[in-house]
């Protein structure tokens, strides 16, 4: 067995956590129930990361099947990576019959044939999902297994989701096989990341609950929203408003949870307002800035402004209208005309 | 009474006993606390600022995260003649005192005591903060 194959598995399984371990060996499948008998998952990972290296070397493992257990670890930790999504367009209605052979096959000949040195592994999962793995070398240079890209891919869908890897070079080479591959006519990146893979899905596939403009009735009168401590010597006196700030928001952000992103960009391309006794700028020019909301769960924080007391229900529909839009990264342009801020999608 | 700012819903005030004490609370990581409770000021009738009103500041406990000038809470105070507070909720024995604090000076401010009035421990109040 390679060496630099030996020493791939050796670190991927260190990166697994010390209980995991076993599990994602079986899902693999590559050493036999029999030989992971054998091994000890109680002592230090670094004796255990050498003698799975050992059994590999038994059924001579290859840098393929290593790349597999290294899509299975992503596949379950991908709340590690960033993930940008991408969606691609075709032209005309037609609805090609997916094959998978052929997909991979085009895949893997249009990379190949630009690119000598790749490694492309391919694994499907139940949810219609293809995890690509893509590893980039150069004409002279053997891939670097250590900084590979990851694709997923819903053949239903026209969404693919990748995490590049530092080389952001090889990424139009990637785009160009994927659509090449799945029969569609261009490529575009939304303007949509996240660390979250599923959230990043339930957003482009409509999967979170969502606010549907149907006509909803006052609740009764009497009916309770929260569960407030019932202590009779308190009294709320804004009682009423509080309600409305809880319907507001149930209206905006729906009743389910929210998708899970860590940030929001707004980069300003607007003019600097102030009063014209100042004159603070002498030219008259966009003033640049960017701002940026962050969060561990950017949605539901805001969801709990109001209600918290932090800020005005509603809330401004820059910030509610991430998921419908499906981007977090959003320029602001001055608008020309009646008002003094638009915003524009480019 | 709690309330999230003021005047006070109208369609409450018969059930509304007589106000002896307006404790202002203002979060110093929150700049809209402190903007609501200046507009709130607006609806309070002069007459309470004679030793009944008073402000209390919570979440000092975290400096990190302080929003608000503690000189212009302090400055907000003396344009209003009433006392300032700090406090951090977070903490149960703190919460516990000012909680006490707060009830001793409604009893003043209720005419509870007898021998002291709002406007006179109001102006106690405010000697030793000068000092």
């Amino acid at each position: 067995m390679d060496e630099t194959v030996a020493e791939y598995i050796r670190r991927t399984v260190l990166k697994i956590p010390r209980d995991e371990i076993k599990v994602m060996l079986q899902k693999w499948g590559f050493l036999s129930e029999a030989q992971l008998q054998t091994l000890n998952f109680h002592q230090m990972k670094d004796n255990i990361s050498q003698e799975v290296v050992q059994l590999c070397e038994e059924n001579s493992a290859d840098i393929k099947q290593a790349a597999v257990l290294d899509i299975i670890y992503n596949h379950i930790y991908h709340n590690k990576r960033m993930w940008s999504v991408y969606q691609m367009r075709k032209t005309g209605e037609e609805l090609d019959y997916f094959d998978l052979t052929d997909f991979k096959k085009k895949f893997k000949r249009r990379l190949q044939s630009a690119l000598k040195n790749v490694t492309i592994t391919f694994k499907e999962y139940e949810d219609n999902a293809i995890w690509i793995r893509v590893a980039w070398g150069t004409p002279h240079r053997k891939p670097n297994q250590y900084k590979p890209s990851y694709v997923v891919y819903h053949s239903q869908t026209p969404y693919v989701f990748i995490s590049a890897s530092v080389l952001k070079s090889n990424l139009p080479l990637l785009c160009q096989a994927l659509i090449v591959a799945s029969n569609y006519h261009d490529i575009r990146e939304m303007e949509l990341r996240s660390h979250s893979l599923n959230s990043l899905k339930d957003i482009v596939f409509k999967r979170y609950s969502q606010n549907f403009q149907t006509y909803r009735p006052k609740p009764v009168q009497g009916k309770n929203v929260e569960p407030e401590s019932v202590d009779l010597r308190i009294v709320q006196e804004n009682r009423s408003e509080k309600e409305r700030i809880q319907r507001v928001n149930r209206e905006v952000f729906g009743d389910g949870p929210q998708p899970i992103l860590e940030f929001a960009h707004y980069r300003l391309e607007t003019m600097f307002k102030s009063d014209p006794k100042m004159d603070v700028l002498d030219k008259k020019e966009p003033f640049r800035c960017l701002v940026k909301f962050s969060s561990p769960h950017l949605l539901e924080s805001l969801k709990s402004l109001a209600p918290a007391g932090m800020a005005d229900a509603p809330l401004s529909p820059l910030l509610t209208c991430i998921p419908q839009k499906a981007r977090n990264y959003f320029r602001i342009r001055e608008k020309k005309g009646l008002f003094p801020e638009s915003f524009v999608s480019p | 009474h709690l309330a999230t700012s003021l005047p006070l819903p109208s369609e409450r005030d018969h059930l509304r006993p007589r106000i002896d004490l307006i404790v202002f609370m203002i979060d110093i990581k929150s700049k809209y606390s402190l903007k609501n409770v200046e507009g709130s000021l607006a609806y309070v009738d002069a007459s309470f600022f004679l030793g009944k009103v008073c402000f209390l500041v919570t979440g000092v406990g975290s400096v990190n995260y302080c929003s608000i000038d503690t000189n212009a809470i302090c400055k907000l105070g003396e344009t209003y003649c009433s006392p300032v507070l700090f406090c951090e909720l977070e903490l149960e024995g703190i919460r516990v005192a000012t909680a006490q604090r707060l009830l001793r000076m409604l009893r003043i401010c209720a005419g509870l005591i007898p021998g002291v009035s709002a406007l006179s421990f109001g102006l106690l109040m405010r000697k030793s903060a000068d000092d």
